[in-house]
């Protein structure tokens, strides 16, 4: 926790959170890095091979290949979801499911299989972009001020 | 050796995504956002279409390459249309993610009911 919040607190809470944090369980930092790591690489290992598969089954060269892929393993990801399998694996796999655009698929899948109850426009329509909406939005917006940056300065080297 | 780099960047990626959760102790929304806007970044200054050509899938799969394509989709239509290109290109490339998420998303909510 940042100083400045525990400015804010009155003593009580800030003994409080000494003793939350002493009494938090150590998190296996080297143990997680090395699941994500295997997790993760194998996951793009997979992506590796389902670009080869449409590169040599289809008219895809390597620089398209790539949009096939990603919709692939968003299908499977989806998939999985819903079965309640990839839950079960990224509980322990921990970034490395969460990083590969698998993540993505999990977090927009889950979302809208989780308000399924709340109605379709609603709770399915409504929520499924509740927990990837924060990546499509600083994406887009970062994506957007780098472009002008790149742009405006192309211009002004070319103008000269 | 694609596929022995593949795997070796893209597991780093995501031990970089390790780091920031246990780490950093950020939240796996701040995590994922952020890498995103690396990913962005990294394509503005011209170093992520290197790393592709480098890790294929390993640089393509994790989240930040979706930044990287949608500054890819923002200038390559800029480069056609001026200024106005960035609005109407940022998602000329990411279009196949986006759409395989909403509607395997939305199929998955039809078929599946969810877990308690």
């Amino acid at each position: 926790m940042s100083d400045k919040k525990k400015k804010k607190l009155t003593p009580t809470q800030q003994e409080y959170q000494n003793f939350a944090n002493k009494r938090e369980p150590k998190r296996p930092i080297v143990r997680n890095c090395i699941l994500a790591f295997l997790i993760g690489g194998s996951i793009c290992l997979l992506g590796q091979l389902i670009s080869m598969f449409y590169m040599t089954y289809f008219d895809f060269t390597e620089k398209t290949a790539g949009d096939p892929t990603v919709a692939t393993l968003i299908f499977l990801s989806a998939l999985f979801t819903g079965l309640g399998i990839y839950d079960h694996f990224a509980q322990w796999a921990g970034a490395g499911t969460l990083v590969p655009v698998t993540g993505f698929a999990n977090s927009v899948a889950s979302a809208a299989i989780e308000h399924r109850t709340e109605g379709f426009v609603l709770g399915v329509g409504g929520n499924m972009f509740k927990l990837a909406g924060s990546v499509i939005v600083f994406g887009v917006f970062s994506a957007f001020v780098i472009a002008i940056i790149k742009v405006v300065i192309m211009q002004f080297m070319g103008g000269f | 050796m694609i596929f022995f780099w593949s795997f070796v960047v893209g597991g780093l990626i995501c031990v970089i995504g390790q780091l920031m959760l246990d780490g950093l102790r950020l939240t796996p929304a701040h995590t994922t956002s952020m890498l995103v806007v690396a990913g962005a970044v990294l394509d503005g200054l011209g170093l992520y279409e290197p790393l592709i050509d480098f890790a294929g899938a390993g640089a393509t799969v994790p989240i930040t390459s979706f930044g990287n394509s949608l500054v890819h989709g923002a200038m390559a239509e800029a480069e056609k249309n001026g200024l106005v290109g960035v609005i109407t290109g940022i998602f000329e490339v990411t279009s196949a993610g986006i759409s395989a998420a909403i509607v395997f998303g939305f199929l998955a909510a039809i078929l599946f009911k969810p877990k308690g």
